[in-house]
């Protein structure tokens, strides 16, 4: 029966100590987690010890769920937020966009047609900023509407808008230099 | 070959699958977390999730302190055992706590020590350990403000210490929690006995971001935490026209004695500082056109809320018959403000809050509008100047770069400047932000902080304010033949200790040019009913100094450039003249400041009475500060309520 239940309900029976709730909406919520990290860092590894981070976080998280807004949203801004954090504790962006360069050589050894593929999705995402990168991940990862991914981020949809031309230019600066 | 974003989604979408042991750890960890939490539920607070060898302890008491302190009732009994806690761990990091009387009481390292840190402060459990070090060194010079505080030497030791300790905390271990504000602060100045302490010795500070706090708080409906009010911070937000200094001196001080308004037994002394004011009083006026970048990349807390709140601070450095005007590009240019005179801060401050981000920056027409309007508001001996402001994106309607420089060199010659103001990082282009502020005769700047705009827009754009005096520092000795108590109001965190007034080495505030700064002291008079301390029973006989001087004024400051410095000084009389406007909307204030902060002192004296003094007090007020500032208390007075 708690299968059928939405996140939210689920959310707000866990945040009041319900166990059983707690485990169904971790377990529902675990791979789109590990997912958008992926989609953040752009490394394996680097993923998982994220999505756990935020895991063993999220009871106390919880505490301050309100219902507000979808509860899939929340869980967003709070992978996000969590990225965010680790970015800082890297110290630079810099070695956040390396991440992208440690999983392409360790994909080094896949079929060239994948690979051919990764690398190009390396080199894009590495030279996105970070904010286009996380609005990146939502709206062509995550597939959320410009609104729901203005919402995760805190930023107007017009911003996002703004923000998803201007990858459109600059993946078009970059297919203009590969033809050279 | 065709790059575009489906490829880039059919990528980002093809992420590869959790690997199922790494996701049992995180769900079994989560579960772990969350039996812990409903077991009690006050421990589970984490503040990371690495291990805890050997910052177990530090981290404990800090998050401890951090909730005691979000509670307003620090001192409070309750919390004793939780101060000595604090203690025992602070203590060894302390290395002059055991020599107490040699204590620094260099408060401005106190409130340096307080401001926040940068956000990214590592939280390895080293660093955490060696952070607090200096904190806490810093935290017993609080302690040394409050002087003779009531309670036992020990508790007065240790309680600022922890206030110091906790304003750290948040900053040092970044817990992702709201709430992370710190203020620096100390407790209220108490009343000090002549006899015993007869000299009080403090740096001026013309700091005045305590008054925009209280306001932020005000306007957002919720009265300020004490410990966000430094009064007299409230006080010295405010410009007020005391006598100029004569043509050789760097500043003057006035000193005005009049009856307490709260108290009919004590007095007030109010000295009132006002800087020379150079060349620049004869500038001509000003028009501005602030050309702000609204692109869909300004938002970010780092640009246009800063961008706004920087602007913001230019209006109080201009004059009545100076102009102003917005223009923004993105999407369409336009303008959002026509020519205001400066006076008119409210519509300037409205235009300036409607700014939005949002839309891509393609303004055909964003600079030429700009000059436009410039040249439309710039009568015969005016000065024009437009303030680019972007975080990088000069798609301002003229695409090549050399062309844009050549407009801005001729708009130059036809008596329209250009500074150009960064903000932000990312596509920050630097080098044409340069080329193009000397093409315009103006200044490329790079804002990153309040502080940083202040010191560029307020220090140097109209060049009213360089500083005239370095490291000023307040000495007073009262007589006790006449002064029985006294109580500076406000300066908590400026107090200095006795010797460091005439050590050079020792900083102190600075004052700018034209710039005033007002300190105030209660005093009462031997024998008067409001005496607040009994005569000690085996104190010293009646003092030997008589006299009718209330005390003697020492000043000193370092001329800039200078390592030597100068010492001024003026008696105390106890005349009462009739306290000018200025004067009274002075302590109208300090009234103001310390209704927030507990009204310990006021009596029955309360809002009304506050309001009343300060509506009456409001004199010319060209710029609307004080108007401003009855709105406020009126505002604080409903919301007390």
């Amino acid at each position: 029966m708690l299968m059928d239940t939405p996140d939210e309900t689920l959310a707000t029976a866990a945040a009041q100590g319900d166990r059983a709730a707690f485990g169904v909406l971790i377990s529902r919520h675990y791979d789109r987690v590990q997912g958008l990290a992926w989609r953040l860092t752009g490394n394996t590894a680097e993923a998982q010890d994220l999505a756990q981070d935020i895991f063993a976080a999220l009871p106390v998280k919880l505490r301050h769920w309100r219902a507000e807004a979808r509860f899939s949203t929340w869980l967003y801004r709070v992978v996000v937020n969590a990225a965010h954090d680790q970015r800082r504790r890297q110290a630079t962006r810099t070695r956040a966009a390396d991440g992208w360069g440690d999983w392409e050589i360790a994909r080094q050894d896949e079929i060239v047609a994948e690979r051919a593929r990764l690398d190009w999705l390396t080199g894009a995402m590495a030279r996105l900023s970070v904010e286009l990168r996380e609005t990146v991940a939502l709206v062509l990862g995550e597939e959320l509407t410009q609104a729901q991914a203005g919402e995760v981020l805190g930023v107007s949809e017009g911003t996002i808008a703004w923000r998803m031309a201007e990858v459109k230019k600059r993946l078009r600066v970059m297919a203009e230099q590969e033809a050279k | 070959m065709s790059r575009d974003l489906d490829d880039l989604k059919a990528a980002l979408q093809a992420a590869p699958t959790a690997d199922p042991a790494a996701k049992a750890e995180a769900l079994r960890l989560a579960m772990e977390n969350f039996d812990r939490l409903q077991g009690s539920t006050d421990k589970a607070r984490l503040m990371d999730d690495r291990p805890n060898a050997g910052r177990g302890s530090i981290s404990g008491v800090l998050a401890m302190l951090k909730k005691l302190t979000s509670k307003p009732a620090l001192a409070a009994t309750t919390s004793a055992v939780a101060l000595i806690a604090g203690m025992a761990v602070i203590l060894p990091l302390v290395n002059r706590m055991d020599a107490p009387e040699s204590m620094a009481a260099d408060a401005v390292a106190v409130e340096e020590a307080a401001q926040p840190a940068p956000m990214d402060v590592p939280v390895a459990s080293g660093t955490v350990v060696a952070e607090v070090a200096p904190m806490a060194k810093a935290a017993p010079e609080g302690a040394m403000t409050r002087m003779a505080a009531p309670e036992s030497a020990d508790a007065m030791l240790m309680e600022p210490m922890m206030e110091a300790a906790v304003a750290a905390a948040p900053d040092m271990l970044a817990p992702p929690m709201a709430d992370t504000e710190a203020f620096a602060n100390a407790p209220a100045n108490p009343v000090m006995v002549t006899a015993e302490t007869p000299v009080s010795t403090f740096s001026i500070d013309v700091d005045t971001a305590s008054y925009a706090v209280v306001r932020q708080s005000l306007n957002a409906g919720f009265l300020p935490d004490p410990s966000m009010v430094r009064v007299e911070e409230m006080v010295n937000y405010f410009p007020y026209a005391y006598p100029a200094p004569d043509a050789d001196k760097a500043f003057r001080p006035t000193v005005t004695v009049m009856p307490t308004p709260w108290n009919p037994g004590t007095r007030l002394v109010h000295i009132g500082i006002q800087g020379a004011l150079p060349e620049v009083d004869t500038r001509p006026p000003l028009n501005l056109v602030f050309l702000i970048d609204t692109s869909g990349s300004m938002d970010d807390p780092a640009k246009l809320p800063l961008l706004r709140q920087s602007l913001a601070l230019v209006l109080p450095q201009l004059r009545a018959q100076d102009q102003v005007a917005i223009v923004t590009y993105a999407g369409s240019a336009g303008q959002v403000l026509p020519p205001t005179p400066a006076s008119d801060r409210a519509a300037i401050m409205a235009a300036l809050d409607r700014l939005a981000a949002g839309g891509s920056t393609a303004g055909a027409e964003g600079i030429a509008l700009a000059y436009d309007v410039a040249q439309g508001m710039t009568a015969p001996g005016e000065v024009s100047r437009v303030l680019l402001a972007t975080d990088g994106d000069f798609n301002v309607g003229i695409n090549d770069p050399e062309a844009l420089k050549g407009f801005i060199a001729d708009q130059r010659k036809a008596g329209v400047y250009l500074s150009v103001l960064g903000f932000g990082r990312g596509n920050l282009d630097d080098a044409t932000m340069q080329a193009l502020a000397q093409n315009g005769n103006g200044m490329a700047t790079y804002i990153d902080s309040l502080s940083e705009a202040r010191k560029v827009l307020v220090d140097q754009l109209t060049g009213a304010l360089f500083p005239i005096a370095d490291n000023v520092k307040i000495q007073v000795e009262w007589n006790p033949a006449t002064v029985a108590e006294y109580r500076l109001i406000g300066y908590e965190t400026r107090a200095l200790r006795r010797e460091d007034f005439n050590n050079d080495k020792v900083d102190a505030g600075d004052i700018g040019a034209g710039a005033q700064v007002t300190a105030i002291y209660e005093i009462t008079a031997p024998g008067s009913a409001a005496l607040l301390n009994d005569p000690l029973r085996y104190g010293s006989a009646a003092p030997a100094t008589t006299g009718a001087e209330l005390g003697f004024l020492r000043l000193r400051h370092v001329e800039p450039g200078a390592t030597e410095s100068q010492l001024q000084e003026t008696a105390i009389l106890p005349d009462m003249t009739k306290p000018g406007p200025e004067a009274r909307f002075a302590v109208a204030m300090a009234g103001f400041g310390q209704m927030l902060t507990g009204a310990t002192y006021l009596g029955d004296w309360g809002w009304d009475q506050a309001i009343a003094l300060a509506q009456d007090a409001r004199g010319e007020d060209p710029f609307g500060y004080r108007a401003e500032a009855v709105t406020l208390m009126r505002l604080a007075q409903a919301l007390a309520q």
